[in-house]
């Protein structure tokens, strides 16, 4: 008996009992279920929805791979000093030192958003009697790249749960949510544990740790790494060419630093058809968009270089999607198609204020200096009401048509 | 005035086992069924008892809310047996044939001098009515209303359907019979749909308006072609027919018989070789595909793949359909389906699968559903190949929560199931498109009509 036959003998014992969920997501992980069309058309299409969001996750294991290897890059650099002007295959990144140390901080990340998460959702499938949906295998590997590197464990353990729950299954799971859930865990860490989420001590491993020894007496110097745009919201100069920029050797969260592997992951979702390429195209020129009126705002003189907003708002406008996570959010959160908008016309709309307020909140909010996580999350929100007004058009059109027969 | 139709949104399905262009005799089936669920909605009445000998055109049910509403019998022989369900429900009435055909004489009309209430009546009286499907609800017309307009598409895009190009060759007289007859019903026209590069029989027929069509399935849909030249509103009827029956209405009109023959296409992956073959209504599925197919576990559908109902050989040829399909079933375990590579199936995506790179590659697809039913998550798809101006998302769901205000406005009163069988074959939730929309329809005519 080979492994197909015990998987479907194991599966029939179960079959009716409280395992059948928990060991049905495990068997179709090895096997598509042999179940056949019974209503409606004999013939189905190969795609499925663990297929479809394995095409998600794939872009996204590069990233995860570049955040292990950036976190150590991060952590040398400020303790032996920051090299500027690596050429992206430079061994001073790629090495197994700067890779063991993100290692290990980043796979007990991965490992606590997946176990937790998938924890949470095989329960909820398990009452609900339905099939684990595949939801969370994006937003799972989503998560570990979207916080800062020291998160402690048990901050994103509770952040996971309120997410999946309050941002997921109490809407009805997979499909049916009003938030992107990965945002919506991220968030939750933004405002229950600011002080873990901004400012220039979270960004580099162990620099957290470094303040606690010298506050404790220890001999030693501190070690700070300011994201990008907190520098620039405290009119700080850049010390990071814009090569170092697109490359990603940059402090940030996990994943979102390197612009140039999430330019390629989009490239490919868009080759896959998985991701709306009318959500990344509107997003990017309603970055460029609100990125050239502050650049004209600076270039008219309407304000100072005295001003707190000078520095962000006079950084060219294509320097928007390079820093911070606006890049990342756009192609792989302003993309998920149950929380955007579902209509073609309205993924214009939806993805454009996407891009237009992350800027304008990065600008004007210093508080605030990762607008587009926000800024989806406000657009989340807004989605079936712009959806509403693109079909009610269609309904109009419909009318009118009835009137003019009428006439 | 001519109009020609280009369709862009769509999706071509080509599959293994076009029948080849050969017609034979199927065995002659001695066991005529007759189901009254081929005839959506409708509660039958009985008009005979088993033993009792009937003609070919003979009534052996009636409608119960309209009883000039008849349903012939196909041949002349002797009900065999009524089968019924639960709650005495009857599912099927099998009238044993006789060797030597009678049949009943409606007489020949004089279709230039009849008007259109002796047409109806004509129509009616010798059961050539349940033809007729009407849209709003994709139910058998209501004599009552005039429609708009009456709608025929002979053009078959769908997956390995019968050419009507060469099923209906040298039918011109009754196809043109049937259509002056039918010109008499409607306040509006009789649009024909041909395909734009095709010798149809039709494109040369009086008292039609002709239109060329082009594009990928579904631009055969009759669906298709009402939406582009002259969609349903609230309040209006059109009516559909196929061209195939209207080849029995023409022959009925002339001669005054009720001929139920007809040539369909036995096609699919299984059937060891795949041509045309002159049957009957009703016809047992036996006599059609009996030692033509080699694989046990086969599907064998009386219709297309993807509008279809699925058969056993005990079944019979429903009474629409002009094509049986045989294809393999798929219940078994697939190992890393979700994951591996895809060369053999269709995909409307390139999510490591390759149906993109050839066009014209036929596939082999069985009857797995490759994957699990799920939540509608993904968008933007279903639009891709649905050329309808609706929004096929949204009113999926507003049938599933049953707000008949909502389904109005979307678009209800325009649509039928197999408008949304090529969003189903793409739906990666695995949802079940045509019986939403089926639900939906039931619903808004119990509590509309």
């Amino acid at each position: 008996m080979g492994l197909k036959e015990n998987l479907h003998n194991i599966s029939e014992k179960v079959k009716g009992t409280k395992l059948q969920t928990t060991f049905g997501a495990i068997h179709t992980l090895f096997y598509t279920p042999k179940e056949t069309t019974h209503s409606g058309g004999h013939i189905r299409a190969v795609d499925d929805l663990k297929r479809t969001m394995t095409m998600v996750v794939l872009p996204l294991v590069p990233l995860l791979i570049f955040g292990m290897f950036n976190a150590g890059f991060q952590y040398n650099s400020a303790v032996n000093g920051f090299t500027e002007n690596l050429s992206f295959f430079s061994t001073d990144f790629w090495n197994f030192d700067n890779f063991w140390i993100g290692f290990l901080k980043v796979m007990p990340l991965v490992l606590v958003s997946y176990v937790v998460g998938l924890g949470i959702e095989i329960v909820f499938a398990t009452i609900n009697n339905h099939e684990v949906e595949e939801g969370y295998f994006v937003t799972g590997m989503l998560v570990p790249l979207i916080v800062p590197i020291d998160t402690p464990l048990w901050m994103l353990t509770v952040a996971v749960i309120f997410g999946v729950i309050i941002g997921k299954e109490i809407f009805g799971g997979t499909g049916m949510n009003i938030l992107n859930p990965a945002l919506t865990i991220r968030a939750f860490l933004f405002f229950a544990y600011p002080t873990w989420m901004s400012g220039d001590k979270v960004w580099v491993t162990g620099a957290v740790e470094r303040v606690n020894e010298i506050a404790a007496g220890a001999n030693l110097d501190a070690i700070s790494g300011e994201t990008i745009l907190g520098g620039l919201a405290q009119g700080k100069q850049l010390i990071y060419s814009t090569w170092d920029m697109f490359y990603g050797f940059i402090p940030g969260s996990v994943g979102e630093t390197s612009t140039l592997l999430i330019l390629l992951g989009g490239l490919y979702l868009l080759y896959t058809k998985v991701a709306s390429w009318r959500i990344m195209l509107s997003s990017v020129i309603g970055v460029l968009v609100m990125g050239l009126i502050f650049n004209g705002v600076v270039n008219a003189g309407w304000i100072t270089e005295s001003s707190k907003f000078y520095s962000l708002m006079s950084t060219e406008f294509w320097h928007h999607l390079l820093i911070g996570g606006l890049a990342f959010g756009i192609v792989f959160m302003a993309t998920d198609p149950v929380t955007g908008s579902q209509t073609n016309k309205g993924k214009w709309y939806y993805g454009f204020f996407i891009g237009f307020i992350s800027v304008m909140i990065r600008v004007f909010n210093p508080a605030y200096p990762e607008g587009v996580m926000l800024a989806i999350l406000l657009m989340n929100v807004f989605a079936p009401t712009i959806d509403h007004y693109v079909v009610q058009g269609n309904v109009k059109r419909r009318l009118k048509r009835l009137k003019a027969k009428t006439v | 005035m001519s109009q020609d139709i280009r369709i862009k949104k769509g999706l071509d399905i080509k599959l293994k086992g076009k029948a080849e262009k050969i017609t034979e005799n199927a065995l002659s089936s001695s066991v005529i069924t007759l189901k009254p669920e081929d005839f959506h909605s409708i509660i039958p009445k009985l008009s005979v008892k088993v033993g009792e000998k009937l003609k070919a055109g003979e009534p052996v049910f009636y409608n119960k809310a309209n009883e000039e509403m008849k349903f012939p019998s196909p041949v002349s022989g002797e009900v065999k047996d009524i089968i019924r369900g639960a709650k005495r429900k009857i599912l099927a009435i099998q009238i044993q044939a006789d060797a030597k055909q009678q049949y009943v004489d409606f007489g020949a009309t004089d279709l230039k001098s009849m008007k259109a209430d002796e047409v109806k009546s004509h129509l009616l009286a010798s059961g050539c009515w349940p033809f007729i499907t009407q849209r709003p609800y994709d139910v058998i017309a209501d004599p009552s209303k005039t429609p708009k307009g009456i709608f025929i598409s002979a053009y078959a895009s769908a997956p390995l359907a019968a050419d009507y190009d060469y099923v209906l060759a040298g039918k011109e007289k009754e196809l043109q019979a049937a259509v002056t007859a039918l010109s008499k019903l409607t306040s509006g026209k009789v649009h024909v749909s041909v395909g734009k590069s095709a010798n149809s029989p039709l494109s040369g027929l009086g008292d039609i308006t002709l239109h060329k069509v082009s594009g990928p399935h579904p631009s055969g849909n009759v669906g298709t072609l009402i939406a582009k030249i002259d969609p349903i509103n609230k309040g209006e009827v059109v009516w559909t027919i196929t061209p195939q029956d209207l080849v029995i209405m023409g022959e009925l009109l002339l001669t005054g018989k009720f001929n139920a023959e007809r040539i369909i296409a036995l096609a699919g992956s299984a059937v060891a070789t795949p041509k045309y073959y002159k049957t009957i209504i009703g016809a047992s599925i036996k006599s059609i595909v009996e030692g033509k197919f080699s694989n046990d576990n086969a599907r064998i559908i009386s219709g297309n793949v993807l509008t279809g109902r699925a058969e056993t050989l005990k079944g019979s040829l429903d009474f629409y359909s002009n094509i049986v399909t045989v294809i393999p079933e798929g219940d078994d375990y697939e190992l890393f389906g979700w994951l591996k590579p895809e060369f053999n199936k269709i995909s409307p995506s390139r999510a490591l699968t390759f149906s993109w790179l050839s066009s014209k590659k036929e596939y082999d697809l069985n009857t797995n559903t490759n994957g699990e039913h799920r939540a509608f998550v993904v968008t933007g798809n279903y639009e891709e190949v649905f050329p309808l101006d609706i929004f096929p998302l949204q009113i999926l769901k507003s049938c599933m929560y049953k707000d008949l205000d909502e389904m109005e406005k979307m678009g209800m009163y325009e649509v039928a199931p197999e408008d949304f069988a090529l969003t189903e074959f793409i739906c990666v939730s695995k949802q079940p498109h045509q019986q939403i929309i089926r639900e939906g329809l039931d619903l808004m005519l119990k509590e509309i009509g």
